[in-house]
């Protein structure tokens, strides 16, 4: 039964992973480019869901579409100043940016707000145990658990079904044949940004309520964390990022279960180093041969 | 008649270390220097060696490394545990550091160096984060609340390491597999079609670096009276990373100005670390955006003073491109 509530927490956790990782693997779909600034994105949504909770009394689910209407605007506005200019630079410019874009998100947060942490309110959604089969779960875990899979049908719809999600499709496939077909390249990769940036936003949200405790490096973990999610499941397809994210969570969660709680952490960086030794295109990739 | 200039300038450049060296160990001996200067120069040495290994590996190779902070935290504890634990002399403490570093870096290198670019970049970071991880967990070195190291860095320890560095590196950068490994960071696949074995060359300018990163990494221990796993993390391996991006991708004076340059700068800023960070990533968006070669490009010190005229052989002065 201990097995079952650590897989449990481990789905919820790996639901987190994914939907951050879901902007990831987008992102590089696109562009590219290892969005290092995703998991500050990810801070930024918590705290603003963290304010709009409590400065304006809002409950669980508008603070979720706010936050992620803001994370989605702060998104496009980081890909238009910094990586824009950047559009035909060398990739290990584009990385350098990246870090530095996430260091001042980080570090310009601190210096204008201060390092203290903050604490989510309690009882923002209903924390009641519930039991199946004698396995008691807490109601909580099947909230944020929902949240996510509902997000991400509706990014597997607008990517499925809609003009934009067919422009992201054509763009990352090939962005030049896009450009010559009457794309607008440029919008549709802001829009990849948003779309991206807003479930990194939710992401946040969720965080916040399930763990309680937000601060403004919070990201990074999480953020270099679900890059190896996006990684695991091969980057650029979405499937595979919800699958690597889930994958993940579960596997810390027993591996802390196993009583190796510290070395949660390296667990998901010796998973990363593995696949990408073993397996370099992810679970769901497919090895595409290189051309010179 | 070549050769008798470069020779010239060979013994010019051992001559001004030599003054620099006597200069600063008079000024340290005579007291003219409080400790904050002089743990700042010492700082200094220790960054310059850091930042020209990581030169070697991105600067020259080209392959894209971010855990450097991995291997200094290496060659610390290792060299600490040597110095501390065996009760063995401090210059026998920085060989092991730099020997055990080095050993990592093959660890480490052989399998991940199959792999380009980005994906390297993110390995090399897991693999700074699980060195960490590990320290944090082993308790023979004290894991979280860090390990006792008594202070035995010396100015005269910190300047032979540098010099030692700098003439390692310089003479790799214009030997043959100086060439090879250049050949690796202008196209991979062209220097692997001309029959260079470029997993060796990775591999070899990998470990390179990383027995420098733990020499680094020694003198670090011992002139801190402790060390932790949480001085390690990737934010130092950032700081690394900013000397060789900001000096120029493949110039190792722009890695030492840059060092000292940065060194400086955190000094005056160490009671705001907010402030240096926000002015540290404001600075690497700005240059990579205006100027993504960085301060020098692929350009040394010394070629101000030369007339324009391309050296025979070797990258040319007017490489715009950064690493490939």
């Amino acid at each position: 039964m201990e097995l079952i509530q650590q897989l449990i927490n481990g789905i919820s956790l790996g639901s987190i992973y994914a939907l951050i990782a879901l902007g990831y693997t987008m992102v590089y779909g696109i562009v590219k480019l290892i969005n290092f600034a995703h998991g500050d994105v990810f801070m930024v949504g918590a705290f603003v869901g963290f304010y709009s909770i409590t400065l304006l009394d809002l409950s669980f689910f508008p603070a979720l579409l706010l936050t992620m209407a803001v994370t989605a605007i702060f998104g496009v506005i980081i890909e238009r100043i910094a990586y824009k200019p950047l559009r035909n630079a060398t990739r290990i410019a584009a990385l350098i940016t990246a870090i530095g874009v996430s260091l001042l998100i980080e570090y310009g947060f601190i210096y204008f707000r201060g390092a203290q942490p903050e604490a989510y309110p309690s009882g923002v959604l209903p924390t009641e145990k519930i039991s199946i089969l004698g396995v008691s779960i807490n109601s909580q875990s099947i909230f944020i658990l929902c949240t996510s899979v509902v997000l991400m049908i509706i990014l597997q719809f607008v990517v499925h079904k809609t003009k934009i999600g067919k422009a992201m499709r054509a763009v990352s496939f090939d962005a030049e044949a896009a450009k010559l077909m009457g794309i607008n390249v440029n919008n549709t990769i802001s829009a990849t940004f948003a779309i991206g940036s807003a479930l990194a936003g939710a992401a946040g949200v969720i965080f916040g309520t399930y763990y309680s405790k937000i601060e403004p490096l919070m990201g990074i973990i999480p953020g270099l964390k679900a890059f190896v999610a996006a990684v695991l499941g091969g980057i650029g397809i979405i499937p595979g990022a919800m699958v690597g994210g889930l994958l993940l969570g579960v596997v810390e969660s027993l591996v802390s279960a196993a009583g190796y709680s510290l070395w949660r952490d390296a667990v998901a960086f010796i998973v990363l180093i593995l696949i990408l030794i073993f397996l370099p295109s992810g679970l769901f990739g497919k090895n595409r041969r290189e051309k010179v | 008649m070549t050769i008798l200039k470069s020779a010239k300038g060979f013994w010019l450049s051992i001559l001004l270390s030599i003054i620099l060296f006597a200069i600063i160990q008079f000024l340290i001996i005579g007291e003219y220097l409080n400790g904050f200067y002089i743990n700042t120069i010492f700082f200094m040495g220790i960054n310059i060696i850091l930042a020209v290994s990581l030169h070697l590996i991105i600067g020259i190779t080209g392959q894209f490394s971010i855990g450097h902070a991995g291997f200094l935290a290496v060659g610390a504890y290792a060299s600490a545990v040597v110095s501390m634990k065996l009760g063995l002399p401090f210059p026998l403490a920085i060989i092991m550091g730099g020997l055990v570093a080095a050993i990592a870096g093959l660890v480490i290198g052989i399998p991940s160096l199959r792999l380009k670019g980005d994906y390297l970049a993110i390995a090399t970071l897991g693999f700074g984060e699980i060195v960490r991880i590990v320290f944090l967990n082993i308790d023979y070195v004290g894991g979280a609340s860090g390990l006792q190291v008594s202070h035995l860095t010396t100015w005269p320890w910190v300047f032979v390491c540098m010099m030692i560095t700098l003439l390692v590196i310089r003479n790799f950068t214009n030997s043959t597999h100086g060439r090879a490994c250049i050949s690796i960071r202008e196209d991979e696949t062209a220097a692997d079609a001309m029959g260079i074995n470029t997993t060796y060359y990775k591999v070899v300018a990998f470990v390179i670096g990383s027995f420098f990163a733990g020499i680094a990494g020694s003198l670090y221990a011992h002139n801190f009276y402790i060390i932790q796993p949480s001085n390690f993390g990737f934010l130092k391996s950032f700081d690394i990373l900013i000397y060789v991006v900001l000096g120029g991708l493949g110039s190792m004076s722009g890695a030492v100005v840059a060092a000292i340059l940065l060194t400086i700068i955190s000094t005056f800023l160490q009671d705001f670390p907010e402030t240096r960070m926000v002015i540290y990533s404001i600075l690497l968006i700005v240059m990579m955006i205006y100027r993504p070669q960085g301060l020098m490009g692929t350009r040394e010190i010394t070629s101000f003073f030369k007339k324009k005229k391309s050296v025979e052989g070797g990258p040319k002065d007017d490489n715009q491109h950064t690493v490939a």
